[in-house]
Parts: C-alpha cells; structure tokens; sequence
C-alpha cells in the first residue's frame, strides 16, 4: 500500500484522488508503522517549512521517513516528495531560520528574489538527465525553490525570473516542487510514470 | 516562463451551473463536475466556482460540489461566494477546493483575511474586490455590487495583501456583461501597485480583448464566462490565439 504522510497540513486528498484515478489504492497516514510498512511513500506539501518539520517531530514521523528515505537510496522503496515534500529533504530553509530538515540532500532552500511572490500558475519544467520527466509545463505554487550543493540530483529546471530546480532525483529518491496532482494529464501522466518506476 | 493563465469561471446556484442555456450548457445539463472536466480537458489552466445560492441552509449542496469536482478534475479550482467564516474556509478546503475568494467578508472583517492567510496559506486565500469608475478613480462595491464600500479600489487592493491576500480577482463592474473588453486601465493600475497576481474579470469579448488584457493589462490571468458557456470560443481556440499572439501561454 502506498503511505500518504499526514502532518496535518496541505491538500493530501488532492493525492489521493490523483491516484484513485490512476485505480492505485493509498493511505493517508500519521502513523511511524504504516510508513514502516509502505510499498512507496509520498510526502506532500503545503504550509511552511518550519511547522511542517515540527509537526513531523512531534509525530515522531522523522526517523521512520529517515529511514525509508536511505532504503530509497539504496535503490529500495520508492519516495515521491512533492512541494514542501521536496524542500524538507535539505538542511535548512530560508522560511524558518533554525530549524532542521530531513537532511537527506546538501543544500538550502531559498526564497525568490525577482518576481510576484509566491509563484501561482503554470511554468515549463525543462529535463536535465534521463527520467520520468519530459519537457511540459506543471502547476506551481511556491515562494522557495531548493538549491542542491550536488548539481548531479537535478532532474529538471525552470525558469522564474532566473532559472531554479523544480525537480530532483537520486536512485529512488524522486522529489518536486510542483504540483503534479494538479497539472491536468500532463500531471496525471508523470505520475503514472513514477508508479511504473 | 510562468504563463498568463485562462480561467473559465462557472456560477453555481443550489448544485446546478447557472448562466448560459446554449448548447454547451444543454449538452451538460447544468452539471458543474461535466462542465469542469470539460474545460480542463480543453486546456483550462484554473476554474473559479461562484457560488449564487441564496438560502444558507443549501449552501452545503456546494461542498458537496466541491468534493466531486477534486475527485475528478486535476487542476487547481477557487470556490468564492458568501464566505464569512474561518470554518466556511476550512470546509470548502478540506473538501478539495484549492483557494478561496473573499469579497465583502474581506471589506467588512479585514482581519478574516488575515486570519485565513495565517491559518491556511496566502496562497489559498484570494481577495475579489468589485470596482466601479468614479470621480476619483475605482470605487469598491460589496454585496453583489449592489453597496458602495466607500473605498478605493486600488487603496483596498493594497492593503488586501497587506493583511495576506495571495491573489486579487478583479472585477470591473461597468465592463461586466458588456463584452467590450475589460477595463485596461483599472486592471494595469492595480498589477502595478501590488506584488501578488491579479486575475481580470469583466468584459471578455474578442480575443483581442483578452490578449490586451494580459499585455496593456499586465493582468497574471484572465477570467471569463459567457464567452465559454455559450460557445462563442473554446478554452484551446483562445489560448491558441494568445500564443500566436506571442503571449506566453501552456497549450
């Protein structure tokens, strides 16, 4: 069964719905043990950084995510970060000064410099090595983006004001900034790839 | 390029799709969740539900709306229409709207878009802000544009994101219905003022219309009804004209 993390925050349902559609069953799920047991893990997003941390903590949701995340790593189970979802994989955010991310990848997140802030609406993700993901636009809604020490992680990159990392990739580690869930069959599509994945 | 976005809005009263008694509408019986899936389908980047029910107690007819529409449609959808409380907010959201509009609750109880923005994100809280010409400049008209608000549009617009708005839906009452095109000025006044989208509303005609909009205009988005619900152009027939037009457009 794929795990929906449940932090208390964000549209999860909209998730889930995608992959009702796609005929995928899920959970949606705040429990350590049923992330333990997950067949593939999403964590959505929505909210900021800081409390979404927070409340994995106060779940103590951070070691089971931890741990399926370095099984992922491995080339094991499939993660799927999306929004918030990716940002929490790096070791800090502009959003909320001092406090810890999952600290899986090396980098910060940072917030746009140029531009209406947040970013609503839809913008072109451009691949940048071979995957899941083509060239299409997505829906975007975000006023942070990630920066990865490691350039080899990148998977697509979009141009807001200047160019940013909308996706990032490693083994089975698959993270995005935009909202797949929400980009129509392009969307749809690139899910669909990532469960056949 | 984040592109300009088209968005067909749909007037919802008691369940059904009000507005429009073409073909398009007969075809779908007046169905909001067909006619949404038919416009994201056809390359609707956004849609905005406006709820006209009157009687309160039939107002949970539309969370039921909104619950089948996220289960079936894949874009990002806006509910709006007599939305007073934080827990008005909270239902439409938690039934799978993505953003809210706010219009006279926002002119009346300022501190609702704060709190609303606090508790559930800018980016799900927009400001819908009725204006009309005046002497002055744009004058801010509530409860259907039937009450002055005795403000000014652009003053209004600017303290909406102040206190959290993550998006204005602008709304020119003397272009609404006319399909003579929306008001340019009033639309590039107000995108130049603040530093959060505004998407235009009132007075789509032509194509060209549209395309002024989004370029004189520098509106984010453009939203419209008739021009879809009657079939005078399809969602793909307009952003294929934008995108000739050389408008950054996803088609």
């Amino acid at each position: 069964m794929i795990a929906i993390v449940d932090y208390g925050a964000g549209n999860l349902k909209s998730v889930q719905h995608a992959l009702e559609f796609l005929k995928v069953e899920s959970v949606i799920t705040g429990s350590p043990d049923a992330i333990q047991k997950a067949s593939r893990l999403i964590l959505p997003g929505d909210g900021s950084f800081g409390f979404m941390m927070e409340t994995l903590k106060k779940k103590k949701l951070i070691e089971p995510i931890k741990a399926f995340l370095m099984e992922s790593l491995r080339g094991g189970r499939p993660f799927l970060g999306i929004c918030l979802g990716l940002q929490g994989l790096f070791q800090e955010s502009e959003e909320s000064p001092g406090i810890k991310g999952l600290s899986i990848f090396k980098g910060s997140v940072k917030k746009f410099r140029d531009g209406k802030v947040p970013q609503i609406g839809w913008n072109r993700i451009v691949p940048k090595k071979k995957g899941i993901f083509k060239e299409e636009y997505m829906y975007f809604v975000n006023s942070y983006a990630v920066a990865p020490k490691d350039p080899s992680i990148v998977a697509t990159e979009t141009d807001y004001f200047g160019n940013f990392v909308s996706s990032v990739q490693l083994k089975n580690i698959t993270a995005m900034q935009f909202h797949p869930e929400k980009s129509g069959k392009g969307g749809i599509d690139l899910l669909k790839r990532w469960l056949a994945c | 390029m984040l592109t300009k976005r088209i968005i067909p809005c749909l007037d919802v009263k008691d369940g059904k799709v009000v507005k429009g008694t073409s073909f398009v509408q007969l075809k779908y019986a007046g169905d909001p969740v067909a006619l949404a899936r038919k416009y994201s389908e056809e390359g609707a980047d956004e849609l905005v539900f406006l709820d006209i029910t009157a009687s309160y107690e039939k107002r949970k007819i539309m969370i039921d709306v909104v619950r089948k529409v996220a289960e079936q449609v894949f874009i990002p959808f806006a509910v709006g229409g007599g939305i007073r409380t934080i827990e008005d907010i909270r239902a439409l959201l938690n039934a799978g709207a993505d953003k809210v509009s706010i219009n006279t609750a926002a002119v009346e109880n300022p501190s609702l878009v704060r709190k609303a923005a606090e508790t559930f994100g800018s980016q799900c809280i927009m400001v819908a802000i009725d204006a009309k010409k005046s002497a002055s400049g744009w004058e801010v008209f509530v409860r259907g544009g039937r009450e002055p608000a005795g403000m000014d549009a652009l003053a209004w617009a600017k303290e909406a994101e102040r206190i959290g708005a993550g998006e204005i839906l602008l709304t020119s009452m003397d272009k609404d219905g006319t399909k003579e095109g929306y008001d340019i000025e009033l639309t590039r006044s107000m995108a130049e003022i603040v530093n959060i989208p505004i998407i235009a509303s009132g007075g789509a005609g032509s194509l060209e219309t549209i395309a002024r909009v989004l370029r004189e205009g520098k509106a984010d988005a453009a939203l419209a009804a008739s021009i879809f619900h009657y079939g005078k152009y399809s969602i793909a027939q307009v952003k294929r004209y934008l995108k000739g037009d050389g408008i950054e457009i996803r088609i």
